[in-house]
């Protein structure tokens, strides 16, 4: 069985927190203690929606010390492929459901001297874990959070109630937006900086940190990719002896495992590199979006990350 | 020639790199001995306007050359302990972006990088060049004590007097190599002292 290993919950607390975003709690059916975690971790929860197995991995926000429960928050994308519809419309309280053990693909860097946040919307919940155990360890940390306005401002009360000094807010109605450039420059040495938020911050933050001179392992970023309709295409698996058919709405990752067919993955949002899979032959484009592959791999065509790549083409064999 | 093709050897033992100028409004160099040819060979009136450069001579006669690049600010120092106060003043003010260059002896290269990492830069992020001597900086694993610039296996612990083989063990956190006593089993027999690389 591929992924981190599971445990069974139930879910005993869901809270809306604005028109968008709601707060699931889960406990453990056994009533035994959850694993400890680290700021960053995320869990894959799975959703039987209809015929469909839903897998979706959300940061873990509560406390990494806290292992009577887990919460996490749930943006609502309407025009997403289901998997938030169904944590907002189907998932009810007492509910039993299967989640993953953590895992974090973006931990605090602990030799920093000073960890600088950078949030955009819900990319705050990564941070709200990370910050419970700053506070704990007494680590030296700033958040700089943006939103759309204030009413989608996720936790941004609790946080500047509890953290007035480390708290800073910006709204996008009022045309408020980090100064990212000086912000950057005024950092003592020693800083690394953390965002998590929509692909366009990410890559903001990050050149504007590299032409700074600001070393790559100083910047930390995390975006889980939904994998993206596309076109239908036919995939033959060498190893399984089988072909298949990956359908506009599902991903490559998804048609393996939906014809029975092992295959490894631990994000599924083309972050971790755990689905890495070896491409035999191919006649036809790739369609890569995950953050694994290098450019260079990914213009050799021998790789593809099933969790959020495609392809359009005539065939395609996999090593699986 | 102050370069020194250093033989292949195990995981541990650190691998000096070559010097690149890189982009940043602030640069921090600090050199000993031969290591201020590594900056004479990088040096650009531009990239020195924007440099502090620490320099211990160690007995060389370059920093007559290495004044006359215009660094920002240049410092001179009897030894690197003496250095040490200033490089960590200068650590304790600098903000990220400021790009590190070490280039010089393996014993100066490997404290300073300790410094540096001591205020939360990856090592990864620290430019390194060995130029001139080979010697290292040893620490002996009985007594812990630090014998600097050993240059023949076996050698004879500054500290407790122990006769110690020059392993290529290195300690990151020491920013020295490990010496462990020779004659442990048959005191005094011991082989003939010869070059580290030789």
């Amino acid at each position: 069985m591929s992924g981190a290993e599971k445990i069974q919950v139930k879910v005993t607390e869901i809270t809306p927190l604005n028109e968008l975003v709601t707060r699931f709690r889960f406990e453990r059916i056994d009533g035994g203690h959850l694993p400890t975690f680290s700021g960053g971790a995320h869990t894959v929860v799975e959703m039987q929606d209809g015929g469909i197995t839903r897998l979706n991995p959300y940061s873990l926000m509560s406390s990494p010390f806290d292992q009577s429960s887990y919460t996490i928050s749930v943006r609502r994308d309407d025009q997403g492929r289901g998997g938030s519809l169904f944590m907002h419309q189907q998932v009810k309280l007492g509910d039993e459901m299967t989640i993953s053990y953590p895992v974090n693909l973006f931990s605090l860097d602990l030799r920093a001297r000073k960890h600088l946040f950078l949030a955009g919307g819900i990319g705050i919940t990564p941070f709200l874990a990370q910050i419970k155990q700053l506070e704990l360890l007494h680590g030296h940390w700033e958040l700089h959070y943006a939103c759309r306005n204030e009413g989608l401002a996720s936790y941004a009360d609790q946080l500047t109630d509890r953290h007035p000094n480390e708290t800073h807010l910006y709204y996008d109605d009022q045309d408020q937006v980090i100064d990212l450039k000086n912000l950057l420059r005024g950092q003592p040495l020693g800083t690394h900086v953390y965002v998590c938020g929509p692909k366009g911050m990410i890559d903001w933050v990050r050149n504007t940190a590299s032409a700074d001179g600001w070393p790559e392992d100083c910047v930390h970023y995390e975006e889980f990719l939904a994998p993206q309709p596309g076109k239908p295409f036919e995939v033959r698996l060498a190893k399984s002896d089988k072909v298949i058919h990956v359908g506009e709405n599902e991903s490559l990752l998804e048609a393996i495992e939906r014809e029975g067919v092992d295959a490894p993955y631990l994000c599924r949002g083309g972050a971790c590199g755990q689905c890495e899979t070896v491409v035999l032959d191919h006649d036809g484009n790739f369609v890569h979006r995950d953050h694994w592959l290098t450019d260079e791999e990914k213009a050799a065509g021998k790789k593809i990350m099933p969790c959020v790549s495609r392809f359009e083409g005539k065939a395609l064999v996999l090593d699986r | 020639m102050s370069k020194f093709e250093f033989p292949k050897s195990i995981a541990s033992r650190p691998v000096w790199g070559t010097l690149e100028p890189r982009q940043g409004e602030h640069h921090l160099m600090i050199a000993d001995a031969e290591g201020a040819e590594a900056v004479l060979d990088i040096a650009t009136p531009d990239l020195m306007a924007k440099t502090h450069l620490i320099y211990i001579p160690k007995g060389t006669d370059y920093v007559e050359r290495l004044q006359a690049l215009n660094p920002a600010q240049f410092y001179e120092g009897p030894s690197y302990e003496a250095a040490l106060q200033r490089i960590r003043r200068v650590l304790e003010d600098a903000h990220m972006g400021l790009q590190v260059y070490l280039t010089g002896t393996e014993g100066m290269m490997g404290q300073a990088m300790n410094e540096v990492m001591t205020v939360g830069l990856p090592h990864t992020a620290i430019q390194t060049e060995h130029r001139g001597s080979a010697a290292r900086r040893m620490q002996c694993v009985h007594c812990k004590g630090i014998t600097e610039d050993v240059e023949v296996d076996p050698f004879v612990c500054s500290h407790c007097g122990l006769n110690l083989f020059v392993r290529d063990h290195y300690s990151r956190r020491l920013a020295a190599y490990q010496g462990v006593r020779v004659d442990a089993e048959d005191h005094g027999n011991l082989p003939e002292p010869k070059g580290i690389y030789e």
